[in-house]
């Protein structure tokens, strides 16, 4: 018998002030695989991600993990998943190794080497200096540096390409791709075109309500 | 996919309580100018009330044991609104509230960062106050406990209101009609004990209820702060 999926997500609906914003939402996601949401400005991506995230609960349906569900587990999922959102909580006075120290902690299963993820981001020769001195994209390779720490087998990740340059695009689809190969998984947004393997798709068009 | 060298859970708890007070107290020194402003108003009033008042230092020693309580309330409040905004903005309290560490123990520990930047300053200044407002040589003692005691409780009820209003916009006032009538029994009692001392007559009563209220919102506090945050961050 075949291990159950890593996340399974059946019927899901989300209203927000009594608006629809997508409904009848379902997918199953393997170990290995990395999913690509889709669609529009507006369609849900970033609330789909944060149900999933558990920062949001949906108006309907129930989620999986490892076949159980959610409602009795969140915090061992919790546990086995990281989220980096728009805001992925990097503090503009803190250096990037600041930023990491309290940043990792919150995820007990976390490696311990911060120069070496600050550096396997292009950060090196940076730790020390104040955030509010880095450019967007350093920034959000600041945030990105968790995944190179991460013992989490989920990553959610909102739009990680976003203000990143080429090399470290492609640095970043090594990245998720080794993380999928050692049998994690990856929920991600992004306009961009990824180039990787296993990457399976998911089009919030189909589930608009309007 | 557990890695070898994982810290026992408890450990990994405590750990991650004591980075995020390292790291509050950090941003605090970072931003001394945010840590002053209650500080300087706590000042400034204590300056006016002569001057707007009378100079005249009988009725200013009758004014003091209130007047000074009046101040250390209003420059808490004034602080409470900011515990969980910056943190709000930028992600980090939704990264405190996914991580499986449990939430109220990290709210504590912003909480006890919060108290360190704001009531203990007010505490420790408050006896120059006593003497800008003439307040008698008895007062000095239990103003000082009184204010220990009472700014720490105000802190921590303080941070329920601004955990249930980090998320609207403008929730300043919002907030000041949550915390005000919680904040009422350690004025009160704050207020009392160091006119009993100023009256001759032993404050320890009231000093204890003031202890009492302490105890109890430090009981309540940081799970309804949790609860709270977890409702806004819902929204």
């Amino acid at each position: 018998m075949s291990a159950p999926p890593i996340l399974e997500c059946r019927d899901i609906a989300f209203e927000r002030d009594y608006t629809p914003i997508f409904s009848g939402l379902s997918f199953t996601l393997w170990r290995g695989q990395i999913l690509q949401v889709k669609g529009a400005n507006g369609s849900g991506k970033t609330t789909l991600l944060r149900i999933l995230a558990t920062s949001l609960t949906a108006s309907q349906g129930s989620m999986f993990w490892h076949g159980n569900d959610l409602e009795g587990h969140r915090q061992e999922y919790r546990f086995d998943m990281l989220y980096l959102g728009h805001q992925p909580g990097v503090k503009a006075a803190l250096t990037p190794r600041e930023n990491l120290a309290w940043l990792r902690p919150l995820h007990p299963k976390a490696g311990h080497d911060t120069n070496q993820a600050l550096a396997a981001v292009g950060l090196a020769g940076m730790e020390d200096v104040p955030c509010h001195t880095l450019s967007a994209g350093q920034l959000r390779r600041v945030a990105l540096a968790r995944l190179y720490l991460s013992d989490a087998s989920l990553w959610i990740l909102d739009e990680p390409f976003t203000a990143i340059d080429r090399d470290g695009v492609g640095k970043l689809e090594i990245l998720l791709q080794d993380h999928a190969q050692r049998g994690g998984a990856v929920v991600i947004t992004t306009h961009q075109h990824p180039q990787l393997d296993n990457l399976c798709e998911l089009d919030m068009v189909r589930y608009g309500v309007s | 996919m557990a890695s070898p060298d994982a810290a026992p859970p408890e450990l990994a708890t405590a750990t991650a309580f004591r980075a995020v007070l390292t790291r509050d107290l950090t941003l605090a020194f970072r931003h001394r100018g945010d840590m002053a402003n209650p500080l300087i108003f706590f000042v400034m009033v204590a300056t006016l009330v002569p001057l707007g008042v009378t100079p005249e230092s009988g009725q200013l020693a009758l004014l003091a044991p209130g007047m000074i309580w009046v101040m250390a309330l209003l420059a808490s409040l004034l602080s409470a609104e900011t515990l969980f905004l910056a943190d709000h903005r930028d992600g980090s309290l939704e990264q405190l509230a996914l991580s499986p560490q449990p939430l109220w123990l990290l709210v504590l520990a912003k909480i006890i960062v919060h108290w360190l930047v704001t009531g203990l300053p007010l505490t420790l200044l408050s006896p120059l106050l006593g003497v800008m407002l003439s307040l008698p040589q008895a007062g000095f003692g239990p103003l000082v406990v009184s204010l220990l005691l009472g700014t720490a409780a105000l802190s921590m009820i303080g941070a329920i209101g601004a955990a249930l209003t980090v998320a609207i916009p403008r929730g300043g006032l919002l907030l000041s009609l949550i915390v005000m009538p919680l904040y009422m029994p350690v004025l009160i009692f704050g207020a009392s004990a160091v006119q009993l001392a100023v009256d001759g007559i032993s404050p320890s009563g009231a000093l204890a209820i003031l202890g009492a209220l302490l105890a109890f919102s430090c009981l309540i506090s940081p799970f309804a702060t949790a609860g709270a945050l977890r409702v806004s961050l819902h929204g």
